[in-house]
Parts: structure tokens; C-alpha cells; sequence
């Protein structure tokens, strides 16, 4: 289990980066905690013939809360984010999602860029990020973009950026009023993979309706998955038991298509999807301010 | 002050301080000047007809100094020992198809070795495995247990007429007639499927051959340090004292690294001795997985006749083992399987017997409890089946059924895996099953607790199982006590050591004998330069026949220190003391003469020793039992489950164990409490999971799922203490105990949390996946 020969580089700038990537035409990865890459080139399943490794661009690790929102350095390290007051102040959902991401060992390296370029269906971040909302900022030595995450991830280890291009941050607008966020996963020990998770963001109006939810699952597809059809149930309602109960089960059953794994048959996936999305929404809208969800 | 009694006490291990900072040393730390890498490039199929091997373009890569395969081995291309030959079962029928140092005509198992690169590193040599071009022919694989033994099936060893690996029946009584005499008939098919042993250091193997002395010194993780270097010398054309074996700290063994000769430990040292140079090779994860010996599944047709108040008349149980590609180990596992599936129990008639087949997966030796698990689990459940149908408590249908203390010896009347009768050397079950069900609260929680959690939507559910362990089996081990001129006391023992406690509970033994303390007892073993009689550390039968040893060999030191004493002192013998690593005349501590000092008048430099004495405080001694003794124990355990997702929480989980006299309660709870992980692992965590072309789809840390420490909970150990009478300090095995009970309690405790559904569980391992589905089918029978 070593890795096939390659290059390094350590630049100190993005700039450098960007040449660096542009020079090598695709044949190059960035490195970014490496928590992925890394295993993945010691199997030798990536044989990348360079590695421009970011982790000595400083200008790339920050998180910063500003009016319109917070926006996260793609090098900030996981676990930064997990104990930054600004995330649990700004981004409850966040700060919930942060601790089911792998091991604080893992989080100690792992970086939230490096998770969300990565794309893996089954990670915490890339479900997180569509269910916020996020806009991803990503340059090349051409100049920059922002793309919104619902158009970032683009299926099986897949996204927007091309192969010269950057994840440079991630920006999470600021929430509306009155509402409420959950995330749960299911995982077959502390810090895997989860076989199913789920984050909602639940908006309510000034008469206790729902105006908006968002939820989006992961594991249970190729990428994150935006469960629209449970989102619909839920627009202009009155949250109830039963409001939930089925557009938790719109969600496991209209929404997803999920795959079967040694841990997981594609049955068990829509069993789990409807049950953390049912328990996930309950809470997400006591937390929006109704107190508890009314039964019938 | 030295404690009085050594033996007993929760002593901290002397070997911990080496350990936990890293000053121990383990095999790949031997680097050694000129050190050449090794890499080996291995099947990608299960069942393959091996076309050709093309090598010509790795010997030419740079780095590169060379690649073997089975072509250039020449003469020393042979297949391995059989390690274990079968116990004389009549009417057995065992086909031995031992492992090949490469793979020559066939390749029988994915990661089967097919050539051998050595490198300047290991970088080098891992891309030069890339340069190797293979031709195959694939054959069907043989996988799954039924479908290997059905006609026309293609076989793993063509030169046989079917993949029997090995057919045995032993009985006991007339099971035919007990089941005429049944009030019912308990009948269920069972599968039991077991793991890698997923020690935390794999296997690494370091050879050095010095063309000057003429001698060879190889590492190596094995737990049979000292058969590894008599095979070897066989096989090199060398005197067994050309041959120093080492097997230092070893990361963890559980069985798999007593396996004999794997290719790797025949072919480094003769590669090395080729070259000229030192080779290493350390196994990595991936590999590991392929190539280190693992147990897997049987699947039984098990039947209890029962009368009507509990009582067992007798056991049927047919059954198949997988055994893998090859059978090196012969029949030991499932033998374990057919023996231990007695258990506690006083069962009047048994007929039980078991086909071994061969199949293009990894060869299958023992793992901790080494087949125990499958037996056990087979009884256990068909208990709890017939209470169901008896009406019966699942606790008082054991207690009806267990042996009494009076019963003992008992013979079972099979042979056991050492050949030996299955004869129970002492026990006191009853007592043991009590305890458990008090520390539990077994009662009080059947009867109050349970429906209060259930009336508030809590499926919580408890389970107790009873099992034995057949422990300490011979031929024997030995053992060098000396008394250096400094006081201390230096032992030097053959077996090796992997993490046991060797270096605290042989101490122990000998520091009771001998009066000193137990850090003045300084512990050499695996090193067959040191010691060179014995056969390895498997079978819980370290503490036992080593241990044994010890006391013998400190004995007789202990007469020698006597004797000189006496006459130093002018005191008879018995009115010595020996204490605080001094002797003095009892009643007169002031009167005395420290043992270093004794040591050194021992070996004087001028003078006369007397005719007929040793030079030095030092004796060498020797155990070995005439059969095993048989530890015993009960678990209990208390499980939530949450019905909608299938997960489970376990939330105590209680030992009552019994390993005869303990000389460390710490070190017993501590292979307790690692057994019981193992244990869990096996229930609810690890599976090895084969696809129907033999492929081991899981073979990373990353999919097959070991328990950490957040899934294994807090282990309450209560220890018993009914002595064996096969040795002198009277202690049984403990290393496999904690995980031979748990599939089966597991098992109970689920089923019991989600009682009145109708699920029935006949297979470990579950995962939350299986349980899903099995729920989903009771609901399947109910509606």
C-alpha cells in the first residue's frame, strides 16, 4: 500500500496554486487534508503524476461572519469549524452536522473544501451545504465564479469545477427568521460513513405555516439529494405529526433512489431516510419556535 | 515488603512501561544495513488455471534486485507441513491439501502469492508488480458451502473426486432412541459466520543470513517461534542451531500467526540467504486480509430432544465448515465446533457430524475461540427455542440441564482436537449461572423492568448464555529459572508473547516461588537462541503449560537456594525463608543472605563445586498435561433496540468467569474484556463478506467494521475459582473466553427486546441491514 510515483509541489499562494494546476493539464490534484486522497493513492486507485498540496496557503483558512453570512476558507479545517462560535452562532445546522464527520483525528487534518470538492455521496458537508443554500467560490488562473451548490455537485466524486479551477470558499447566507434546522445520520459505528443522513432547514411564517423546507439527504444517491417532493407536502402547512409522517415518507420513497451496499440493501436506506427525515423535521420545527409539533 | 502472596494479586504488567513508550520492539523495527523491500504480487481471481508468469520486465526495472516465482524455486517449491493432523476419529475420512510457497499451476483464493519481488524499497517494489504480466484461464468458483458439494461442481484440488475436505461423525449414547423418548423435537438450521482476526500489527517477517558465522536470524510476528525454526532449518538444508527464530512484542496473534509455513515466512529467509542480504517483508492491511488466515461460516442442521420439563435427551447436529482453499490446520476448528457445542450441559446422547469443504477462499485456521463460537451458539439457541416451546424460563432451562460438581471428571465420550478424550477436568457451573443472573438482575428485570420499558415504547431485551472453553492442551512447554549474582531472576521461556501478560504472570509465578519481587523477575521469550524446546502460544494454554513450567523449573531453583542456604546458614532446609529476594532462618530476619549473593557463592571463580551439583541457582523444567483442563463462564447481557432503524445499543454486559485459580485478576479481566470486543465484533460488526465470483469485497479497515472502543461497553467481570486438578497451580485458559459466548447471547438479547414479533434469530452475524430484513420477514409471517 504505497502510492504510484508522483510530483509535489507546495506553493504559498493561491496564484501559485492556480499555475500549478494549469501547468500540469488535470494530471495534478490539489492536496487538502488529504483524508481521502491520501488512502486513495496508497490502494493506488488515484495515481495523480503531481500533487500541488494547499496547505501552506494561509489566506485560505479563515471563517468569517459578515452581514449577508458566513463565509468559510476552503482549507479551514474541519474541526475549526466544528468549535468556531461564529459557525454555531450563524450556522446551527453546521455546527450539528460537524461532529458526525469521521473522528476528531479525521476533522484535526480534513478540511471543509477538501470534503465538498471531494463529492463523496455519502459525506456530511455536500448535504449540509444544498440544504443551506451555499454559493461555492471557486477560481482558476482565468478568473472566478460562484456556484451555487445546487448546481456544484454533479454526481459520483463529480463537480462543477474544472480541472484547473479551485475551491476557494464557501459562502451560507444568513437565515431567514423563524426558522429551525436538524441533522441526523445513521452509521454503522461512531464516525463512518453514515448509510443514511439528512439535514432540513424549515422556515415558518408569521401564522405558524411552513414557507419553505429544505431537505436534503445523503448516502441515498450519487450526490446529495434534495428531497422536493417532501418540500412540497410541507409548503403553506401547518406542521402535524402527520404532515411529517408523509412527507418523510414522500422523501424515502418519491425522492430517492438508493443504492445497495454490503451495509445497506436499498430497502433498509428508504426505511432509514423515512425515519431520520420524520425525526429531523420534528425537530427542525421546534426549533423554528413552534414549541412541540401537534400530533393528528 | 514484598507481599506474601504473589499469585492472585492484580499486579501491574511489567511489560506496559516498554510498551506504552514505545521502547518495545516490534518486527518492523529491525532495520538492518543493505535491508532489500519485499512485494508480492497476488491473485485477482478465487479459481484460476495459472497460464503463465512473465517476469522479464520487473528484473529489468531499476530499484529492482529480483522477482521469484514458482518456476525459481526449483527444489524448494514444495507445499507446507500438515500442521495438525486429524485426532483418530474411526471412520474419518481427511483429504490434506496443504498451501504452496507460490502459486505454480492453479491459483486457488484471491491474494494467493504468485511472485516475489525484492527491491531497494518497498515503493520500488509495489510498482514492480505493475511489470508482471500473468495469464489465466478462470474456472468457476467455488463459493458458497451447498453448491461446492453438489455434483459436477468445479473443484478446488482437481486430483480429489469432490471438495470433501474432511467428513467426521462422533456420537455419544443413542441419540435415536432419546428422540423416540422426546417430548419434542427442537429443529432449526443455523448459520454462524466468523471474521478476520484483525490483529493491530500484521504479519512481517525480517531474515538476515551472516555468511561468516553461518547463521540465520529471522523475525517474525509468528506465535510458534520455535517450530518455525526447526521447519526452516529442515528446509534450508541447516542445523537447527544454524537458526535463530525471534519472535519479539508481537502486535496481537488470535490464532492466524501460528499458522504453518506461510509463504512468506519459507521465502524471505531464502531469499535473504540467495542475496546475501537482508530482506524484509511487512504484510500491509490489504494484504493481510488475503493472506493471513481467517475463519469464516458453517451452516447447521441442529435438533434438541427434550423432555417435557427441560431436561436435554440428546443432540443431532450435521454440519458444514468452510475451510478455505487449503486445510494446514486439519480439523481443529471444526472439531472445537462439534466438541464445545456440549457445553455445560450433561447431554446424554450425541451424534454429530461434519463435512469440510474446500472452497477458492482464504485458508480458515482458528481465530480466538477457534470454532467454539459456532458450537456454542447452535446449543444456546436451541435451549432458548425449546423454553419458548416448553414455557419454560430461558435461565431455568440451563439450570435443569447443567452438570454437577460431583460429575467431575466428565467424560463426554468424542475426542477432542488434541486427540485426547473430551473429558471435563473439574467445574462448578451452577454457582456461576446464579451469579450472573444476580449481577443482572435477571428476575427482577424479566419481571418488573421489561414491561415498564416496553408499556413506554422501549424494546429492551435481556439475554444469559453458559459456555466452556477447553484450555490448556499440551504436548508441553518449558521453562529456565535463573538467579543472576545480582538478585535478579532472569526466566527464559519458549513461548512467544502477544500481548498477553507473559512478562507479569510467569513473573508472578516464579517471584511467589522464590521470595523476590515481581519487577526482579526479568522475562525472556520467542528468542530460540534463549530457549529452543516447546511449541507456541495458542489454545489459551499459555498461563497453563508454561506457566506450569515456570513453577517447576522456580521450584527447583528454589531447592538449589536451599540447599546452599542451609549450609551458608547452618539451618536445616525447613526453617528457611525466603523473602524480599533474601534467605534467612525463620524467626531471625537479621540472619540471612541475600539470593545474589547465594548466586554468586554458586559459581565461584576458584575452589571446587561439589560432586554432584550444578553450577549456579539454575534449573530448566519442563509440563505438559496429559489433556486439557475446561474453563467455563456465563454471560449476560441487557440490549436496547430501536425497531424503526435497527440499530442496537448494548447496555451492560455482565461475565461470570471461571479460569480455575487466577494468578491476575487484571490481566483475566483484561482478555475478558477483549475477548467480549472480539466477541461483539463477531455479532454485529464483522463480516467478511464474498461475492458469488470469491471476491472479498471488504478488505479495508474503511468496510469491514471492527468495534472501537465506543461500540464495546464496560465489561462487569465477577471471577470464580474451581481449580484444576491437572497442574499444579491449579489455573485454566483464559484468552478466548470472552468471545466464545457472545453470537449466542447477542442473538438472545435482540430476540428477546423485540419479543412477540415473531423474528427468530438463526445467524450471527447480524448488522443492523440483516436485522432489518429479518424483522421485515416476521412481519412477512405474521400478516
Amino acid at each position: 500500500m504505497k502510492p504510484a510515483p508522483f510530483t509535489y509541489h507546495c506553493p504559498g499562494t493561491v496564484e501559485e496554486a492556480l499555475a500549478l494546476l494549469a501547468e500540469h493539464g488535470g494530471e495534478a490534484k490539489p492536496l487538502a487534508g488529504g483524508q481521502s486522497l491520501i488512502p486513495a493513492m496508497n490502494f493506488r486507485l488515484a495515481r495523480p503524476t503531481a500533487l500541488v498540496d494547499l496547505n501552506r496557503i494561509a489566506e485560505l483558512s479563515y471563517v468569517r461572519a459578515e452581514r449577508a453570512g458566513l463565509t468559510l476558507g476552503a482549507m479551514t479545517r474541519q474541526r475549526a469549524v466544528e468549535r468556531s462560535a461564529a459557525v454555531a452562532r450563524a450556522a446551527p445546522l453546521l455546527a450539528e452536522a460537524m461532529p458526525w464527520i469521521a473522528h476528531p483525528q479525521i476533522r484535526n487534518r480534513g478540511t471543509v473544501g477538501g470534503s465538498v470538492a471531494h463529492a463523496d455521496p455519502s459525506a456530511e458537508l455536500p448535504a449540509v451545504l444544498l440544504a443551506l443554500e451555499a454559493r461555492l467560490r471557486a477560481r482558476s488562473a482565468a478568473g472566478e465564479r460562484s456556484i451555487p451548490a445546487g448546481e456544484f455537485f454533479k454526481g459520483m466524486l463529480e463537480t462543477a469545477l474544472g480541472p484547473d479551477e479551485l475551491l476557494v470558499e464557501i459562502a451560507l447566507p444568513r437565515p431567514p427568521q423563524r426558522s429551525g434546522t436538524a441533522f441526523l445520520e445513521v452509521a454503522r459505528r461512531y464516525g463512518d460513513y453514515a448509510m443514511v443522513g439528512v439535514a432540513v432547514v424549515v422556515t415558518l411564517d408569521q401564522r405558524g405555516r411552513c414557507s419553505a423546507a429544505r431537505i436534503a439527504l445523503l448516502s441515498v444517491g450519487d450526490g446529495p439529494v434534495l428531497a422536493q417532493a417532501a418540500g412540497e407536502i410541507l409548503a403553506g402547512q401547518i406542521p402535524s405529526e402527520q404532515l411529517l409522517r408523509s412527507a418523510a415518507d414522500a422523501a424515502a420513497t418519491r425522492d430517492i433512489d438508493p443504492p445497495s451496499d454490503i451495509h445497506a440493501s436499498a430497502a433498509y436506506r428508504r426505511q432509514l431516510a423515512a425515519v431520520l427525515t420524520r425525526r429531523a423535521l420534528v425537530r427542525a420545527f421546534e426549533r423554528a419556535g413552534q414549541g412541540a409539533v401537534p400530533s393528528g | 515488603m514484598t507481599p506474601r502472596h504473589q499469585i492472585g494479586e492484580p499486579v501491574r504488567r511489567n511489560e506496559d512501561a516498554r510498551l506504552l513508550t514505545g521502547r518495545a520492539l516490534f518486527v518492523d523495527d529491525v532495520r538492518l544495513d543493505g535491508m532489500l523491500h519485499v512485494a508480492f504480487l497476488r491473485s485477482q481471481h478465487a479459481h484460476a488455471r495459472l497460464v503463465s508468469v512473465d517476469a522479464a520486465a520487473a528484473r529489468t526495472r531499476a530499484g529492482v534486485v529480483a522477482v521469484y516465482t514458482a518456476a525459481d524455486l526449483g527444489d524448494y517449491w514444495r507445499p507446507g507441513p500438515l500442521l495438525v493432523p486429524p485426532p483418530p476419529i474411526p471412520g474419518l475420512v481427511f483429504n490434506a491439501c496443504t498451501q504452496v510457497p507460490l502459486a505454480r499451476d492453479k491459483l486457488r483464493h484471491m491474494g494467493e502469492a504468485v511472485a516475489m519481488v525484492v527491491a531497494e524499497s518497498r515503493y520500488v517494489a509495489e510498482d514492480a508488480l505493475d511489470d508482471i504480466i500473468v495469464e489465466t484461464e478462470n474456472l468457476p468458483p467455488v463459493v458458497d458451502l451447498e453448491a461446492a458439494l453438489a455434483p459436477g461442481a468445479a473443484r478446488v484440488h482437481e486430483h480429489l473426486p469432490s471438495n470433501v475436505a474432511a467428513h467426521a461423525v462422533q456420537r455419544k449414547g443413542d441419540y435415536a432412541r432419546a428422540k423416540t423418548r422426546a417430548h419434542a423435537v427442537i429443529k432449526r438450521r443455523f448459520r454462524y459466520d466468523r471474521g478476520a482476526s484483525a490483529a493491530i500489527e500484521n504479519r512481517a517477517v525480517v531474515a538476515q543470513w551472516d555468511a561468516r558465522a553461518e547463521e540465520l536470524t529471522v523475525w517474525d510476528t509468528t506465535q510458534a517461534p520455535i517450530p518455525i525454526r526447526n521447519g526452516l532449518a529442515q528446509m534450508l538444508g541447516l542445523l537447527e542451531s544454524q537458526v535463530r527464530v525471534v519472535a519479539p512484542f508481537v502486535g496481537g496473534g488470535f490464532g492466524p500467526k501460528i499458522m504453518m509455513f506461510y509463504p512468506e515466512e519459507v521465502l524471505v529467509p531464502w531469499a535473504a540467504m540467495r542475496l546475501g542480504r537482508s530482506v524484509k517483508w511487512c504484510e500491509d492491511r490489504q494484504e493481510n486480509f488475503f493472506a493471513t488466515t481467517q475463519e469464516r461460516g458453517q451452516i447447521h442442521d441442529a435438533e434438541l430432544a427434550v423432555a417435557k420439563d427441560g431436561k436435554i435427551l440428546g443432540v443431532r447436529d450435521v454440519f458444514l465448515h468452510d475451510t478455505g482453499a487449503y486445510d494446514p490446520y486439519g480439523l481443529t476448528v471444526p472439531i472445537n465446533s462439534q466438541c464445545t457445542l456440549l457445553g455445560p450441559y450433561d447431554i446424554p446422547s450425541y451424534e454429530s457430524e461434519f463435512t469440510a469443504v474446500f472452497t477458492n477462499k482464504t485458508i480458515v485456521t482458528p481465530v480466538r475461540g477457534a470454532g467454539r463460537q459456532h458450537g456454542v451458539f447452535v446449543i444456546e439457541r436451541l435451549l432458548d427455542f425449546a423454553a419458548r416451546e416448553l414455557g419454560l424460563d430461558r435461565a431455568e432451562i440451563r439450570r435443569r440441564n447443567l452438570l454437577r460438581p460431583e460429575q467431575f471428571p466428565f467424560n463426554n465420550e468424542i475426542l477432542f482436537q488434541d486427540s485426547a478424550p473430551l473429558t471435563y477436568d473439574s467445574g462448578n457451573y451452577e454457582p456461576a449461572l446464579d451469579a450472573a443472573l444476580k449481577v443482572i438482575d435477571y428476575h427482577r428485570f424479566v419481571r418488573e423492568e421489561q414491561p415498564r420499558f416496553r408499556a413506554a415504547g422501549r424494546h429492551v431485551g435481556i439475554g444469559v448464555v453458559c459456555y466452556v472453553e477447553g484450555t490448556g492442551i499440551g504436548p508441553y512447554e518449558g521453562a529456565r529459572v535463573t538467579v543472576e549474582p545480582s538478585g535478579r531472576v532472569r526466566l527464559a521461556t519458549g513461548v512467544g508473547t502477544q500481548g498477553q501478560g507473559h512478562f507479569t504472570v510467569f513473573a508472578q509465578i516464579i517471584a511467589e516461588v522464590l521470595g523476590v519481587d515481581v519487577t526482579d523477575v526479568h522475562v525472556i521469550t520467542g528468542d530460540t537462541r534463549e530457549f529452543h524446546w516447546g511449541t507456541g502460544t495458542f489454545a489459551s494454554r499459555g498461563a497453563v503449560v508454561a506457566g506450569s513450567a515456570c513453577h517447576a523449573a522456580a521450584a527447583r531453583v528454589r531447592d538449589k537456594i536451599l540447599e546452599l542456604a542451609s549450609r551458608e546458614l547452618e539451618a536445616a532446609p525447613a526453617d528457611l525463608v525466603l523473602e524480599n529476594g533474601r534467605v534467612h532462618v525463620r524467626g531471625v530476619p537479621d540472619a540471612g543472605v541475600a539470593l545474589g549473593a547465594l548466586a554468586l557463592k554458586a559459581n565461584p571463580l576458584r575452589g571446587a563445586v561439589r560432586p554432584g551439583t550444578e553450577p549456579g541457582l539454575e534449573a530448566t523444567a519442563y509440563f505438559g498435561p496429559d489433556r486439557g483442563s475446561t474453563a467455563s463462564g456465563v454471560h449476560a447481557m441487557l440490549v436496547e433496540v430501536d425497531p424503526e432503524t435497527a440499530q442496537v445499543e448494548i447496555k451492560r454486559y455482565v461475565v461470570v468467569h471461571d479460569c480455575g485459580r487466577v494468578i491476575n485478576p487484571m490481566i483475566v479481566e483484561g482478555q475478558i474484556q477483549g475477548g467480549v470486543a472480539h466477541g461483539i465484533g463477531n455479532a454485529f460488526y464483522e463480516q467478511l463478506v464474498y461475492d458469488d465470483e470469491g471476491q472479498l469485497l471488504n478488505a479495508s479497515f474503511m468496510d469491514y467494521l471492527l468495534p472501537t472502543a465506543t461500540d464495546v461497553p464496560n465489561v462487569e467481570t465477577t471471577h470464580r475459582e474451581t481449580p484444576s486438578p491437572l497442574n499444579p497451580l491449579g489455573v485454566k485458559g483464559v484468552g478466548e473466553a470472552g468471545a466464545i459466548p457472545t453470537g449466542a447471547l447477542f442473538a438472545q438479547a435482540v430476540e428477546d427486546a423485540l419479543a412477540g414479533t415473531g423474528l427468530e434469530i438463526r445467524e450471527i452475524p447480524l448488522s443492523p441491514n440483516r436485522l432489518f430484513e429479518l424483522m421485515h420477514e416476521a412481519r412477512g409471517a405474521a400478516t
